[in-house]
């Protein structure tokens, strides 16, 4: 990615921002977030398959905030979370520079936020056969079986709230599961707070996950949480129409539509 | 008397201007219905968070009633509305969790259905007699106690 680096460079020589967040190398074969503040630390930026946190959680985090304006090396899960949070008003649009990486590992700029809508419209959220096999197999055992099958997978949960660190959605500075009075998610790692956890997580996440899997990717115990949130997504299609991150339509749970059908409330 | 017969325990999270003024006329309009049900009573259904349903199962509830106004009644304009969304979403997160979504009764109440109060009570209390205790939860719910004993 010669032109990543270049761009780089010249965005950090000019000062038109004072810090590059991008992708470098890390541990073993791995991949890290790095933060590059000096023009001539950019040829440690990297951008290959490896290359799949989702750098935007950066974004609304204090301690990055404090280094100055970035530019972000932005492929397509991070362009759906860029284009998120600018719906829920928390980027602004002169406050970053983002350095797009399309499908096709091409460099792509954005004048607006309004021209990351555009481009993701041709690159539209889509929920992989594989997943919707596997949700269509939990929803098809009886409901018994069901809670079987996540309490054994939530048993595994220690509450080290990975999912929650890595996801670029979850920006809240007080969460709730730190309130103690009253203590609404027991802090202690088992079972019951567990589900407690994960169904707050998801129903928060309801209709703004942008489905990057960073939550899934960062579980240490591999708990696949990220079908839980897009199980959400289909229902959002299914009972909303659609679902993805745009500037022009308010999050499926902040609005609602006086015809909204549903078949259960007597 | 010998109760051995299975009551079900219903939480029952109302608006404080349709359905708990409903379920208020039932009492007064002399109604009697099925006295397995705690009324809690809220601003708004809006106001109703969706952890109070899981909490409530965790107290080891059997059954949840959870009833507000009618969709145009409501006493804030759109609490309501926010709420049905809110209920469709999470409705559909619970049956994945493997969550008994039987067990949850939703309805529209309005002051004047008195009547109707009591049919939601007595229907839902049925519905949870045949279903019987929440055993499921309960394995996941007695952890607490559990802890407790250690």
């Amino acid at each position: 990615m010669n032109e990543l680096i270049k761009k780089a460079t010249t965005l950090l020589e000019s000062s038109a921002v004072q810090v590059v967040i991008g992708y470098g190398k890390g541990s073993a074969s791995r991949t890290r977030a790095i933060f590059v503040t000096q023009p001539a630390d950019c040829d440690k930026l990297i951008f290959d398959s490896r290359c799949v946190q989702n750098l935007a959680v950066y974004l609304t985090k204090a301690e990055i905030k404090k280094l100055g304006k970035p530019a972000i090396v932005a492929p397509i899960p991070v362009l759906r979370s860029i284009l998120q949070l600018a719906a829920e008003n928390q980027l602004k649009e002169d406050g970053l520079i983002v350095l797009g990486i399309s499908p096709e590992s091409e460099l792509v700029e954005f004048e607006s936020f309004a021209a990351i809508e555009t481009f993701l419209a041709s690159n539209k959220i889509e929920i992989e056969d594989k997943y919707k096999k596997k949700i269509e197999q939990i929803k098809a055992m009886p409901v018994s079986e069901r809670f079987d099958f996540w309490v054994k997978e939530l048993e595994l949960c220690f509450k080290c709230y990975a999912c929650r660190a890595a996801c670029p959605l979850c920006y809240c500075t007080r969460c709730t599961v730190e309130n103690n009075q009253p203590q609404w998610i027991p802090a202690a790692s088992h079972t019951l707070g567990n589900l407690e956890w994960h169904v707050m997580r998801a129903m928060h996440l309801a209709g703004r996950c942008t489905d990057c899997e960073a939550c899934y990717n960062a579980c240490p115990m591999g708990i696949p949480i990220h079908l839980l949130t897009k199980s959400m997504l289909q229902d959002v299609e299914e009972n909303f129409g659609t679902y993805g991150p745009s500037l022009n339509k308010q999050n499926t749970l902040s609005s609602f539509n006086p015809d909204d059908k549903e078949s259960f409330i007597r | 008397m010998i109760m051995n017969e299975f009551e079900p325990k219903i939480v029952a999270f109302v608006c404080n201007w349709c359905t708990y003024a409903g379920a208020d006329l039932t009492g007064t309009s002399r109604i009697k219905y099925a006295q397995n049900v705690k009324i809690i009573r809220f601003p708004c259904t809006g106001r109703i968070d969706f952890m109070l349903l899981l909490k409530a199962f965790g107290e080891g509830a059997d059954g949840i009633i959870v009833s507000g106004c009618h969709p145009n009644d409501c006493h804030y304009t759109s609490g309501n509305f926010h709420a049905r969304r809110r209920w469709i979403m999470f409705r559909g997160l619970l049956d994945l969790l493997g969550i008994d979504v039987r067990r949850i009764q939703y309805s529209w109440v309005s002051a004047a259905e008195g009547a109707k109060w009591a049919d939601i009570v007595n229907t839902t209390v049925t519905a949870i007699r045949e279903l019987g205790p929440y055993t499921d939860y309960a394995k996941v719910a007695g952890y607490l106690e559990k802890e407790a004993k250690v």
